[in-house]
């Protein structure tokens, strides 16, 4: 069941409004995603932490109506 | 198998093995492209790893993903701890991160990453 770019950085958004958020579709599916979050609420986290905080702003999507999100993750540079 | 006995069966393989990438398919045959990129870069590593097909197994596809706190698959464990997924693995073997990780877990290997 394929999902919007738009839906999905909304999503990311709302969980972190000042990030940076660059999101591609892939297949032109809308069921496979690249995506680039770059946010300050990264800083002092690990990768895993990091992919778990976009998981977790996904509320469950990740996995289930979105099946690929390759994901990229970055901490602003000051 | 019930939950907990699946979770017990997962605790039991990263136990037994030092190396484990839960993936769909296998490692000579992947039947996804990001568990067959994984498998592809423990290979060319030259890591000796356990691979466990989440396709033969509902319960472990699903439990797996709850074991972890993580929601897809591929996913690689060293040592017993959860090391992360296709993007994560991947970008760890580009920057030399990867070999880095199994040197430090005392893991062989037998050909350094690949640096950009």
């Amino acid at each position: 069941m394929p999902m919007d770019a738009k839906e999905l950085e909304s999503l990311i958004r709302a969980r972190f409004p000042d990030a940076k958020i660059l999101i591609k579709d892939l297949a032109g599916d809308g069921d496979h995603y690249a995506a680039q979050v770059e946010t300050a609420a990264f800083k002092g986290k690990s990768r895993v932490q990091q992919h778990k905080m976009i998981y977790d702003a996904l509320e469950g999507r990740m996995g289930d109506v979105l099946h690929a999100l390759a994901l990229t993750t970055t901490v602003p540079k000051d | 198998m019930s939950e907990q006995a699946v979770h017990d069966w997962i605790r039991k393989q990263i136990a037994a093995n030092d190396v484990v990438l839960f993936m769909k398919g296998t490692k000579n045959f992947p039947q996804c492209g990001f568990s067959g990129q994984v498998a592809q870069i423990l290979q060319y590593l030259g890591v000796d790893y356990q691979d466990v097909n989440v396709l033969d197994d509902m319960g472990v596809r699903e439990g797996i993903k709850a074991f972890s706190n993580w929601p897809t698959i591929p996913q690689l464990y060293v040592k017993g701890e959860f090391v992360g997924g296709c993007d994560i693995v991947r970008e760890m073997f580009q920057q030399g991160e990867l070999t880095e990780l199994l040197d430090d877990k005392g893991v062989k290997h037998t050909k350094p990453s690949a640096t950009a």
